[in-house]
C-alpha cells in the first residue's frame, strides 16, 4: 500500500480543477491587456460603493489609502490601537523592486524568474510576474511619500542584496525598512480619514465574515473596549489580516497576530491554501527558557556580511575566539559555493538544523551556530558595519547582553512567515465573490517558500496597484445595489453566533489559562509540523491536537466580562481558531507527499539532503474546503503550469 | 531573582483606580519585563483574579505598543529602550517596583496599565503626510535626497508613536513626536511643497490635545528611540516661518 492510503479517509478530493482566472496572452502582457478589460467604474459612482478593509498592516493601509483615494467609501478594522502599530511594521530588511539601478543585470523577468523558483516552483506564475512588474511602481510611491530610503553621496537609492538573488535589488530604511513602508501607507491613510473618505476603526476586532446570497456583504465585529457587538456592510469586503505564523506560539511575528479572521471566513466557505507552506526564519536569536514569550528575528540582511560557521568538533566546548579559522566548518559556503552565506530561507534552515542536530550546536544550551562578522569588519572597518547593522547589532545585545562586533551571534532558525492563506484568484478574490485578500493572508505568490525582501513587496503591490483596479472590475456590475441592510438576519444570526461564543468561554471556568492551551498547541505543531515533517510526526500531531482542543473548550480559564477591555478573552477566540486551524495546516502537510521550500518532509529528499519535489503528483495549489470542525475537509487542486520557468530541481551550489 | 511589584489597577476609565502590590519570589535575570507581566498574570489567573490589562505586540522596540510608567520613569530605567526591550538585569534583587500606565490627560486610561493614545494619531492626520495619491509618483531615482538628507529625516522619522515623551514631560506636551514627523517630512524635497501648511496644522491640532512644551528635556531621555530636542527647535523655527510665509512666492528662493 502507498503511504498515502492511510489518510484518504481524512479528506475528499473534489472532482473538478479549481480556476485561477488568470487572463489569456503572453506572461508580459497578461496583466496591461487584463487592466484594460476590466470593467471601469466611473470617479461619481465610486462614491456609491462602499469597502469594508480590516487589517491595516501594509496590505490593508495601503489598499485602504488608495480606495479612498479613487473616491470609495471605506471602512476599516483594526484590532490595534492605532493602524501603524500592525505587525508590518517590524520587518526590518528592506523591499524588493526589479529597478536595476545598480545595472547588475536585474530586470522584471529576473525577479518573476527568481520568485517562482525560490518558491519551488508551487506558485502561480501570472500573479508572480505581475507582481514583478509592478514592484518598480511601489518604490516610486513610496519615494514621493517621503519613505526615507537609505542613499548614496550622490542622492540616488542605495540597494542591497538579499538571500535567494544574485543582484542587488532591495532597497531598505537602516533595519526599520517595514517601520518605514507602513509609516508612509499609515499617512496615506490617515490623510484620507481626515478627509473622510476612510472611516478608522480601532481596537476593533472583526469575528464573523457575514454573506448574502453567497457574496461577501459584511463583517460582525467586537469593540475592544466596551465590548459591544457590531455589525458592518458593504459592497465587497476585504481582508489584510495577516500571516498565521503563531499557531506555532513561539515565533517572529507580533504577539497579536492571529488567523481568526481568515479562519472565521474558511469557516464560511472561502478555500484555505497550502497551509503547510510554513516559513523558518534561519537567523533569529535562539529560545532561552520556557518562559520565552516570542523569538527575535535578526534581519536576514545580516547574511550579506556575516559568514555562518560552526566548529568542526562535535560538543566542542570552546568560546567562538578560541576556535582557530582551520578548525571552524563554514558549511553554509562550503556546500553551497556559488550562493554561499546567501541561499534561500528554507535551504539555510535545514542546513542549520543539521548542523545542530548533529550535535556541533554552539551557546549555553548548544542550540545555535555562529553568524560571524570579523572578516567584514576587518575589510570594510568596524565603522561601516556598524553604520549597516547597528540597530539589528543594538538590539541582540539588548537581549543576550553580548556584541556582535566583538563575538559572533548566536542564531538559530524560527517560525517567521506563512506563505499558505486564503485562495485568490488572479484578481485577488477567493472563492467567495465579494471576498478579496491581500498580503500575507493570501496565498498567492509566493508558493512553497518566499524570498528575502518580498513580503512588503507583496503586500504593497496587492493594496496600491491590484486591488484598486481588481475591485472595481467587481463591484462595476452591481451599480444601484444598495449594500444589505445591517438589519437582515444574515447579521443578526452572525451577531449571535458572536455572543455565544463569548459566552461559552466566560462560563466555561475551567482551570487552565489560554496562553497555557496556545504554548501546548504550539509544542505539537513544532515538534511535529516544523522544520521537518514526517508521516509519524503528522499522524502524531493529528492525534493530538483534536483532544487538546476539546480541552480548551471545557477547561479553560477566562476570567471577567465582555463590556470592558478582555484580553484573555479577545485570546481565546484566537487560540480557538488555532486548534483548529493546526489541524489542517498538520493535514495539509500530511497529504503533501513530496518536499517543496518550506514543507521538507523527510521520507522525501536527495541523497544530500535537499528537498524533493514531485512535480508529476503534485504542482498544484491545495486549497481546503471546510466540512465542520473535526470533519473531512474537501480538497481542491488548482493546477500549476509553468510555461516561462521551466521546471527545474532548485540549486544554488 | 526576587522581586515586588506595585501595579495599578483600574477596571475601566471611569472607575476609580489604586495600587496593588504583588510578590514575584522567582524571576528569571534573563525576562523582559513583559514577560515578568505575562508571569504574573499567569499567576493572578490561578488565583483566580483578572490579569494586568497592557498594550504589546512587537516585543521588539518597534511598534510603539507598550507604555509603562516603571518606577516613575516612561519605559524604565534604561536609556534608547522600550518597556519590551528591558530586562530585569537591569534591577536589583529585592526591589520593589512601581509600574503604572502613561499618566497624561490627552492619554485616558481604558483599564490598568493602557491608555488611549489617539490623540498622536489626530496630530497625524491634520499633515503628517505627503499628498502623493496613488499612482502619481515620477521615478523614484528623480528625486534626490543627498544622503546626509536621508540620514536626518530617517533620525526623526524612527519615532515608533509610543508617547513616552508626553508621558515623561510634566506638561505632557506632545512636541518630540510632533516634531519628528514635521522634521522627517520637511526636510525632505519631496515635503516641500506642503511644508508650511504641514507644520501649522499639525502644531495647532497637538494644542488642542496636548500641554506646551517649556523645555524640560524629559522627552528626549525618556524615548527609546532617542530622537534629538534639536528637532523640536527646528519646528519652532518652521512654524514661525508659516506665520509670515508668503507661500504664493515660496518658489521665488533667496
Ligand atoms: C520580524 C519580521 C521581519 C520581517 N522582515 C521583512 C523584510 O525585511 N522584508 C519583507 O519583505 N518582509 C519581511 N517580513 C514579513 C512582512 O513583514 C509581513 O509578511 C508583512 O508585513 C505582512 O503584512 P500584511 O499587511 O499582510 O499583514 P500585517 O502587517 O500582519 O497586518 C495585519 C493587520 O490586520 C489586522 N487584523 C488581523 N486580524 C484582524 C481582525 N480579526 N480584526 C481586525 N483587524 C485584524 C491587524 O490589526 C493588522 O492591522 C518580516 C516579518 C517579521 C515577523
Ligand atoms: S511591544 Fe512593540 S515597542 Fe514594545
Amino acid at each position: 500500500m502507498s503511504p498515502r492510503s492511510n489518510i484518504s479517509a481524512r479528506f475528499d478530493t473534489a472532482p473538478d480543477p479549481l480556476d485561477g482566472r488568470v487572463p489569456p496572452g503572453p506572461i508580459d502582457s497578461k496583466w496591461t491587456d487584463h487592466k484594460f478589460d476590466m470593467r471601469l467604474v466611473n470617479p461619481a459612482n465610486k462614491r456609491k460603493f462602499e469597502i469594508i478593509v480590516v487589517g491595516s498592516g501594509l496590505a490593508g493601509a495601503s489598499a485602504a489609502a488608495s480606495l479612498g483615494e479613487l473616491g470609495y467609501k471605506v471602512t476599516l478594522l483594526t484590532f490595534h490601537d492605532s493602524p501603524r502599530r500592525a505587525h508590518s511594521i517590524a520587518a526590518q530588511g528592506g523591499i524588493n523592486a526589479a529597478k536595476n539601478y545598480k545595472n547588475d543585470g536585474d530586470s522584471v523577468h529576473r525577479l518573476f524568474y527568481d520568485t517562482v523558483k525560490g518558491g519551488d516552483y508551487r506558485s502561480r506564475e501570472a500573479n508572480v510576474h505581475r507582481l514583478a512588474e509592478v514592484s518598480v511602481d511601489i518604490i516610486d510611491q513610496c519615494a514621493a511619500q517621503g519613505v526615507p530610503f537609505a542613499r548614496e553621496y550622490g542622492g540616488l537609492l542605495d540597494n542591497r542584496s538579499f538571500g535567494g538573488a544574485q543582484v542587488s535589488r532591495t532597497f531598505y530604511a537602516r533595519g526599520q525598512t517595514g517601520q518605514q513602508l507602513l509609516l508612509g501607507a499609515y499617512s496615506a491613510l490617515m490623510r484620507q480619514v481626515h478627509l473622510g473618505s476612510v472611516k478608522l476603526y480601532r481596537r476593533t476586532e472583526m469575528l464573523e465574515l457575514v454573506l448574502h446570497d453567497g457574496r461577501a456583504t459584511g463583517v460582525v465585529a467586537r469593540d475592544l473596549v466596551t465590548g459591544e457587538i457590531r455589525s458592518f456592510s458593504g459592497h465587497a469586503v476585504v481582508l489584510a489580516t495577516g500571516g498565521y505564523g503563531n499557531v506555532f506560539y513561539l515565533s517572529t511575528n507580533a504577539k497579536a497576530s492571529n488567523a481568526s479572521a481568515t479562519w472565521r471566513a474558511h469557516r464560511k466557505g472561502a478555500l484555505f491554501a497550502n497551509p503547510c507552506f510554513t516559513q523558518i526564519h534561519p537567523t533569529c536569536i535562539p529560545a532561552s527558557d520556557e518562559f520565552q514569550s516570542k523569538l527575535t528575528l535578526m534581519s536576514e540582511s545580516l547574511r550579506n556580511d556575516g559568514r555562518v560557521w560552526v566548529p568542526k568538533e562535535l560538543d566542542d566546548t570552546r568560546t567562538a575566539d578560541l576556535v582557530p579559522e582551520s578548525e571552524r566548518d563554514y558549511f553554509l559556503e562550503r556546500r553551497y559555493p556559488a550562493f554561499g552565506n546567501l541561499v534561500p530561507r528554507d535551504v539555510a534552515s535545514r542546513a542549520i538544523k543539521r548542523e545542530v542536530d548533529a550535535g556541533r550546536g554552539v551557546g549555553p544550551i548548544k542550540n545555535g551556530v555562529y553568524l560571524d562578522f570579523a572578516e567584514s569588519i576587518e575589510r570594510l572597518g568596524p565603522k561601516a558595519v556598524e553604520e549597516r547593522y547597528s540597530n539589528l547589532f543594538e538590539m541582540y545585545e539588548r537581549i543576550t547582553d553580548e556584541n556582535p562586533q566583538n563575538t559572533p551571534m548566536r542564531i538559530y532558525p524560527a517560525v517567521h512567515y506563512t506563505m499558505g492563506g486564503l485562495w485568490v484568484d488572479y484578481d485577488l478574490m477567493s472563492n467567495l465573490p465579494g471576498l478579496f485578500v491581500l498580503g500575507e493572508a493570501n496565498f498567492s505568490d509566493h508558493g512553497a517558500n518566499r524570498l528575502g525582501a518580498s513580503a512588503l513587496m507583496q503586500g504593497l503591490a496587492d493594496g496600491y496597484f491590484v486591488l484598486p483596479y481588481t475591485i472595481g472590475n467587481y463591484l462595476a456590475p452591481l451599480l444601484g445595489a444598495a449594500p444589505v441592510s445591517t438589519d437582515d438576519t444574515v447579521f443578526a444570526e452572525a451577531e449571535s453566533t458572536v455572543r455565544d461564543e463569548i459566552k461559552r468561554y466566560l462560563s466555561t471556568n475551567g482551570t487552565h489559562s489560554v496562553d497555557w492551551f496556545h504554548r501546548e498547541l504550539g509544542k505539537i505543531v513544532w515538534d511535529n509540523c516544523g522544520m521537518a515533517r514526517s508521516t509519524e510526526t503528522l499522524e502524531k500531531a493529528l492525534t493530538e491536537i483534536p483532544p487538546l482542543r476539546e480541552q480548551f473548550h471545557n477547561d479553560v480559564k477566562v476570567l471577567g466580562d465582555n463590556e470592558s477591555m478582555n484580553q484573555s478573552l479577545e485570546k481565546a477566540g484566537r487560540v480557538s481558531d488555532f486548534l483548529e486551524f493546526g489541524e489542517l495546516m498538520c493535514l495539509d502537510a500530511l497529504h503533501r507527499e513530496e518536499s517543496c521550500g518550506g514543507h521538507f518532509r523527510v521520507e522525501h529528499q536527495t541523497e544530500d539532503g535537499e528537498a524533493l519535489r514531485d512535480d508529476e503528483n503534485f504542482a498544484y495549489a491545495g486549497a481546503w474546503e471546510f466540512n465542520g470542525v473535526g470533519a473531512p475537509p474537501t480538497l481542491h487542486k488548482e493546477p500549476l503550469e509553468f510555461e516561462n520557468v521551466h521546471l527545474a530541481q532548485r540549486s544554488y551550489k | 531573582m526576587h522581586l515586588k511589584l506595585r501595579v495599578w489597577r483600574q477596571a475601566g476609565p471611569t472607575a476609580t483606580g489604586a495600587f496593588e502590590s504583588y510578590d514575584m519570589p522567582e524571576v528569571s535575570a534573563e525576562m523582559s519585563f513583559l514577560e515578568l507581566i505575562d508571569e504574573l498574570n499567569e499567576k493572578l489567573i490561578e488565583a483566580n483574579k483578572e490579569p494586568v490589562a497592557f498594550d504589546h505586540d512587537c516585543r521588539e522596540g518597534i511598534c510603539g505598543s507598550c507604555s509603562m510608567m516603571i518606577n516613575g520613569q516612561a519605559h524604565g530605567p534604561s536609556r534608547g529602550t522600550a518597556t519590551c526591550q528591558l530586562f530585569l538585569r537591569k534591577f536589583v534583587d529585592g526591589s520593589e517596583i512601581t509600574v503604572e500606565p502613561w499618566r497624561a490627560g490627552a492619554f485616558p486610561v481604558i483599564r490598568d496599565l493602557s491608555t488611549d493614545r489617539t490623540a498622536l494619531d489626530h496630530i497625524i492626520e491634520s499633515g503628517g503626510f505627503i499628498s502623493a495619491p496613488t499612482g502619481s509618483a515620477p521615478d523614484a531615482n528623480l528625486i534626490l535626497v543627498p544622503k546626509e538628507v536621508a540620514d536626518a529625516a530617517m533620525d526623526a522619522a524612527a519615532c515608533i508613536g509610543c508617547g513616552a515623551c508626553v508621558a515623561a514631560c510634566p506638561n505632557s506636551a506632545a512636541q518630540l513626536f510632533t516634531a519628528a514627523k514635521v522634521a522627517h517630512l520637511n526636510l525632505l524635497p519631496q515635503g516641500q511643497p506642503e511644508r508650511w501648511n504641514r507644520v501649522q496644522n499639525m502644531v495647532d491640532t497637538m494644542e488642542s490635545y496636548f500641554g506646551s512644551c517649556t523645555n524640560h528635556g524629559e522627552c528626549e531621555k525618556a524615548c527609546p528611540k532617542e530622537i534629538s530636542i534639536d528637532f523640536i527647535a527646528l519646528l519652532n523655527k518652521d512654524y514661525l516661518k508659516a506665520q509670515w510665509k508668503n507661500r504664493k512666492l515660496e518658489s521665488q528662493r533667496g
